[in-house]
């Protein structure tokens, strides 16, 4: 693959960011919404990457990391989540059934 | 003495400010304490300063503090300051000395009510604005506390808004003197747009070198702003509904001193008016014709308060014919023996009022002479004053003051004026003679507080001797009263035919009191007011109410009804109808499910990407 090209390497992201997004919308259960997030990021992350390599720039690289962190965080936070509905006694991890917060 | 100036305003206002803040969690007593200290400490400042600048090396100029500059817009200037002369000194001190005492009064009076701080927080702003409107030298000062009493009148005569007739008399007080206060402003920018400044000393010097019609235009809309605030023919209509409010406030604002400034204002402005003899005539013939209006309908009104509302627009009539007639220091010689003597009718009355279980038609009192022995003899040094009754009242020498100037100017505004003086006397002592002679028609309870003695008393003192400081030379060579403010005026002009004049002005009071006394002496049957449907006009204000109403009220609400659906409220419509659909379209979108909110999202960053490309 040729660095100086990112044509590659930017097609792989945008198919990952849409089957995440696509995974996001039509998963139904919570951990699998979680898990599509992650590779919506992971996509964020791979383009960011390749950019870097294109412009022979260390900030892509900084940027991966930063949403390394993020990604762990959202994964702490969205796990916690998901206990805290199965402590609270909920029964089932379908995400259509937290729908009282409507207009 | 300079820095002093300003605490005359700050005291009652920092008073008014606490009580605000307070929001009635304070002990009456401790509201009333407050009262008594603040409005005390303001009348010991400015008795204070009066005598320091009396004293002092400026006693005949002026006294400028200025504490601030206020505005500079284009062309246009304004500071604010202070400006203490001989003239704004005497109104400094029957503001700040008879607002004391009638705060005093109030306390004893107001003192179950339990909104008695609210009270108190209007009736200080109000002493406050009063004291901004007196001193400020600058008209746009002046207009601050204009307005600033306008709306503290506005609350107090609607203080017990509870009920409806109260909250009535409060719109129609603020409306009509509105109107006054509308011209009032116009004249002001017109002067501010001629002149280029509103401070009153550059107004006066730069007056005479204006064009004569803008003068005369000015002049005429600040008459026009007095005489709503005075309650002067046409705009009257306000004073006697005002009697609504708390006893306190007739004879703080409605009697002593807001209906008054306009005089003070006139007076103020004298020598722009001097340009302009037209409108002096005007003012003068205003003056007349409400004089004898007011006291024809005081002759049969049935409610103590009403008969003294009627009074103030009469004996307001007498200060506008002065001044009509360009007598100024017997305008405001009568003005402070009137504020004297009418707050302490006032106070009478509300000490009556609370005793006989809020009556207010004297036809149900009567024989209430031994029952208030105290009330009785103030009210009688009262209304000897506002009648007039010759040597033993203040209201004699003053009255006398104003009719020689004006028989001077033309012999009808002086017979106009003593058959309104014959006018004042008989209504007034049918009033005393129907209150305090006779049966008891409504039995007294409880008693009259020292609080309520202690003003009554000092003020029923000074009615009787206040007038010596100015005297006839016929009686006695005593001029303290033209000397003071002579260098504001200019020396008294020469009375003529003074010996007559006085003879016949001091017997028509007694030929009153004596007439008033033949109709209304104690009988058997107990007194009735009269009814036919002369006495029935003159009672309702000789109709000016149902007129205005046919005139001006009924066809706004017409043309209001009318102006419901035009194009504005249509514009407004629309906009509040396209918020409303918009919102039920979008609260559609907050399904709730978190899945569509994440498809929302994709979608909103998808059109922004390509609104962005």
């Amino acid at each position: 693959m040729n660095p100086n090209d990112p044509g590659a390497a930017l097609a792989i992201a945008v198919v990952l960011f849409v089957l995440g997004l696509l995974g996001v919308m039509v998963r139904r259960n919570l951990l699998f919404m979680l898990i599509s997030v992650e590779i919506m990021l992971n996509a964020a992350g791979l383009a960011f990457i390749a950019a870097g390599t294109r412009y022979h720039m260390a900030d892509g690289q900084v940027m991966f990391l930063m949403i390394l962190a993020y990604a762990a965080a959202e994964a702490a936070v969205g796990l916690a989540i998901v206990l805290r509905m199965h402590a609270a006694g909920r029964a089932t991890l379908d995400a259509d059934t937290g729908n009282r917060l409507k207009g | 003495m300079t820095a002093l100036l300003p605490l005359v305003i700050l005291c009652p206002l920092a008073v008014s400010i606490i009580l605000l803040l307070s929001r009635g969690a304070m002990p009456a007593r401790a509201t009333c304490g407050l009262v008594a200290l603040g409005m005390g400490l303001c009348a010991a400042i400015a008795v204070t300063e009066a005598v320091t600048f009396l004293t002092g090396p400026a006693s005949t100029g002026a006294l400028h503090v200025v504490l601030w500059n206020w505005m500079h817009v284009g062309g246009f200037g304004a500071q604010f300051a202070l400006t203490l002369d001989r003239l704004s000194l005497v109104m400094m001190l029957v503001v700040s000395v008879v607002g004391f005492l009638i705060l005093l009064y109030a306390c004893a009076y107001m003192i179950d009510d339990p909104d008695i701080a609210r009270f108190f927080t209007y009736m200080t702003l109000f002493v406050a604005s009063m004291e901004l409107l007196v001193l400020s030298s600058d008209l746009l000062g002046v207009y601050v506390g204009w307005e600033g009493v306008g709306v503290c009148s506005y609350l107090l005569v609607g203080f017990w808004y509870h009920e409806r007739p109260n909250a009535l008399a409060a719109r129609k007080a603020f409306v009509v003197t509105r109107i006054g206060d509308a011209l009032f402003l116009v004249g002001l920018l017109l002067l501010a747009t001629g002149v280029g400044r509103l401070d009153i000393g550059s107004v006066l010097a730069i007056a005479p070198m204006a064009p004569r019609p803008a003068i005369a235009l000015g002049c005429f809309l600040i008459l026009g702003g007095a005489a709503a605030k005075s309650a002067m023919v046409p705009l009257q209509t306000w004073l006697p509904d005002a009697m609504a409010g708390p006893t306190p406030v007739s004879a703080l604002i409605h009697a002593a001193t807001m209906v008054t400034a306009g005089v003070y204002l006139i007076a103020r402005l004298h020598a722009m008016f001097l340009l302009v003899p037209g409108i002096m005539f005007l003012c003068a013939v205003i003056g007349f014709i409400t004089l004898l209006l007011a006291a024809g309908a005081a002759m049969v009104q049935t409610d103590i308060k009403r008969v003294l509302a009627y009074s103030t627009m009469s004996q307001l009539g007498y200060m506008y014919l002065a001044l009509g007639c360009g007598a100024w220091q017997a305008a405001i010689f009568h003005l402070v023996t009137h504020a004297i003597f009418k707050a302490l009718l006032f106070m009478g009355a509300g000490s009556i009022i609370l005793r006989v279980h809020h009556e207010q038609d004297i036809f149900r009192m009567g024989g209430l002479r031994k029952s208030m022995p105290v009330v009785f003899y103030a009210f009688l040094a009262g209304a000897a004053a506002l009648a007039g009754l010759p040597l033993i009242s203040a209201g004699y020498f003053s009255k006398e003051m104003i009719l020689t100037s004006a028989y001077n100017v033309a012999p009808l505004f002086w017979l106009g004026g003593v058959f309104g003086a014959f006018l004042t006397s008989i209504y007034i002592f049918r009033c005393v003679f129907i209150t305090f002679w006779g049966h008891e028609r409504t039995h007294p309870h409880g008693r009259t507080t020292i609080v309520e003695f202690v003003p009554l008393v000092i003020l029923a003192v000074l009615a009787i001797v206040a007038g010596w400081v100015q005297t006839p030379e016929v009686i006695a060579p005593m001029h303290l009263f033209s000397t003071l403010l002579a260098p504001v005026f200019g020396p008294l002009p020469e009375e003529h035919g003074g010996g007559m004049l006085l003879l016949i002005g001091s017997i028509v009071p007694i030929i009153g009191v004596s007439i008033a006394w033949a109709l209304y002496k104690p009988r058997h049957k107990a007194p009735v007011p009269l009814e036919t449907p002369w006495t029935r006009t003159l009672r309702a204000d000789w109709g000016f109410d149902a007129l205005y109403d046919v005139l001006f009220v009924k066809p706004y609400f017409a043309l209001a009804r009318l102006n419901r659906g035009d194009a504005v409220i249509g514009f407004f419509g629309a906009v509040a109808w396209v918020t409303r659909t918009g919102g039920a379209m979008f609260a559609h979108m907050q399904s709730g499910q978190v899945r569509r909110y994440a498809g929302w999202i994709a979608a909103g960053t998808v059109l922004a990407l390509c609104l962005a490309v």
